[in-house]
């Protein structure tokens, strides 16, 4: 029997009479690569927010790394880091003051503190740059910084939410190698989502792909190629979720930030 | 604690940081003082009231520490929409101290804040009696937090910046212009004598000018219990609001 860190049962979401999530089921295993996949308006934002206590399920149970994420909500919360979607550092704090607020919020001891900021900041060699003003760091590297940010606790889960949205390929490539390193080194859970197929074609150990609320498959690369009897991912993908575009209706987050792309922001 | 410790911590760097956002609220306060002060000071003379200035100096403190608090709190909005506040919503802290910290950093600089414009009054000719000055300083700080307070608790409920052109008029404006921080409370027409005495910021204003001025409408005493009272609900609330945010 496989060492399951995330375990989620029959978990569903309503919003007035709109079901976002329905009975969705799966298992995650301890130090697997697992790609969380699906169109916009799948129902996989609203499915992480409630893996990471962010949104209290309709109904269904979260296990996070042994503990019930709905009830002992801060030994889950340990559990895990995350890297949001949008950008979640304090522009106005260094490099640095933002891990230490991250150590105090997780009641990091001094000691442990400092080494560990440091090690980390030197990980996504961001170290040099510790003092200076995330405001005016790019993209690449507030990403960076959010990945730093979310292991100074030493979390046995990783969520990353579209971690590479927005990058240009070098910086991706470049993401992906820590990513890798955690997974193999270190032996944490990766569970990220993605829209870029081939990142999850290439790192993925299992995936899942979800629609309209459920879970239409999981397994393997191999098993997912074989089933819908395509070449790559991308062509399995659009096989199973179909090509047309989805008319989502959108949040206001959503709405700003697809606003923010388009003006080049 | 820590985390309320950390979280005030941000706020102050913040503010310390934002130079523009110092200077630029103070504008308002050097408006009104000029304008007002100037323009009604002789009315006000004439009518045997005594120096304007000397009345309205408390009057513009609370005024400053009321937007600054009230806009602090109502920051919660646009940290739902882009910013840290996720982060700190998925951190193992309670949600009651989140806020909590928030409340003392936003209520800290909103006192700060006043204190400047105590010190920008002098320059037109407020005297202030500085023996009561610490309890001057308790009547700020309580007028910050209930402010603070409130700010978040809307915050909390609202879901997007659309609506804060609503709270700027239909509740920031009425608290500020009818809480006596502009005109005497005695002899004034029974309606506007009771709405005033439903306004929390008439006893924080009260209570300032209490001590800056030795003139004090309902009591100090009263002033101080009706604030206390006031602030641990709005606390409350605001805590329990901020509790049921979901992103």
């Amino acid at each position: 029997m496989a060492d399951v860190i995330i375990e989620v049962s029959h978990l569903t979401k309503r919003f007035g009479d709109f079901t976002a999530v329905n009975d969705v089921s799966f298992t995650v295993e301890r130090g697997q690569i697992f790609a969380f996949l699906g169109p916009n308006g799948a129902g996989k934002s609203t499915t992480i927010k409630m893996l990471t206590t962010l949104l209290t399920p309709t109904s269904g149970d979260i296990k996070l790394n042994g503990f019930d994420a709905l009830r002992d909500k801060d030994d889950a919360r340990k559990s895990f880091g995350i890297v949001f979607q949008d950008q979640s550092l304090d522009d106005e704090l260094t490099a640095y003051e933002n891990m230490e607020f991250h150590a105090v919020l997780y009641g990091i001891p001094l000691e442990d503190r400092k080494k560990g900021i440091k090690d980390l900041l030197t990980l996504v060699e961001l170290w040099d740059r510790r003092d200076s003003m995330v405001k005016t760091f790019s993209g690449g590297m507030k990403r960076r910084l959010e990945i730093a940010r979310g292991l100074l606790h030493r979390p046995k889960i990783f969520f990353l939410d579209e971690p590479t949205q927005g990058l240009d390929p070098q910086t991706r490539n470049h993401m992906w190698h820590y990513i890798k390193n955690l997974s193999e080194k270190e032996g944490i859970t990766i569970f990220f989502t993605t829209h870029y197929l081939e990142e999850a074609q290439e790192y993925a150990e299992r995936i899942a792909i979800m629609d309209q609320g459920k879970i239409i498959t999981e397994g393997n690369l191999v098993d997912l190629l074989k089933k819908t009897g395509e070449k790559t991912l991308e062509e399995a993908f659009l096989k199973l979720t179909g090509s047309d575009i989805r008319e989502e209706s959108a949040g206001k987050a959503d709405q700003l930030r697809m606003h923010r792309q388009m003006r080049g922001r | 604690m820590n985390a309320i410790y950390i979280l005030w911590l941000r706020e102050l760097k913040r503010y310390s940081r934002s130079r523009s956002r110092m200077i630029g609220s103070l504008g308002q306060p050097i408006l009104f003082l000029f304008a007002l002060g100037f323009g009604l000071g002789p009315v006000f003379q004439k009518a045997g009231q005594g120096n304007y200035f000397q009345f309205l100096g408390p009057g513009i403190i609370s005024m400053s520490i009321l937007f600054t608090a009230i806009f602090a709190g109502i920051q919660v909005i646009w940290d739902k929409q882009f910013g840290v506040l996720k982060e700190t919503l998925v951190a193992p802290v309670p949600r009651w101290q989140i806020m909590l910290g928030k409340t003392v950093g936003g209520a800290t600089i909103a006192v700060l804040q006043g204190i400047i414009v105590l010190l920008l009054a002098t320059i037109f000719g407020f005297r202030p009696e500085i023996n009561l000055l610490l309890l001057t300083l308790i009547y700020m700080l309580l007028v910050a937090l209930f402010f603070t307070g409130l700010g978040i608790s809307i915050a909390s409920v609202l879901g997007d910046i659309n609506g804060f052109q609503i709270i700027m008029n239909f509740l920031v404006q009425p608290v500020f212009f009818l809480s006596g921080a502009l005109f005497p409370l005695q002899d004034l027409p029974k309606i506007i004598s009771i709405i005033t005495m439903f306004d929390p910021l008439t006893y924080g204003v009260d209570g300032i000018r209490g001590t800056l001025t030795g003139m004090s409408h309902f009591g100090l005493g009263i002033d101080m219990t009706v604030l206390l009272i006031l602030v641990v609900i709005v606390l409350s609330i605001g805590a329990y609001l901020f509790s049921k945010i979901e992103i």
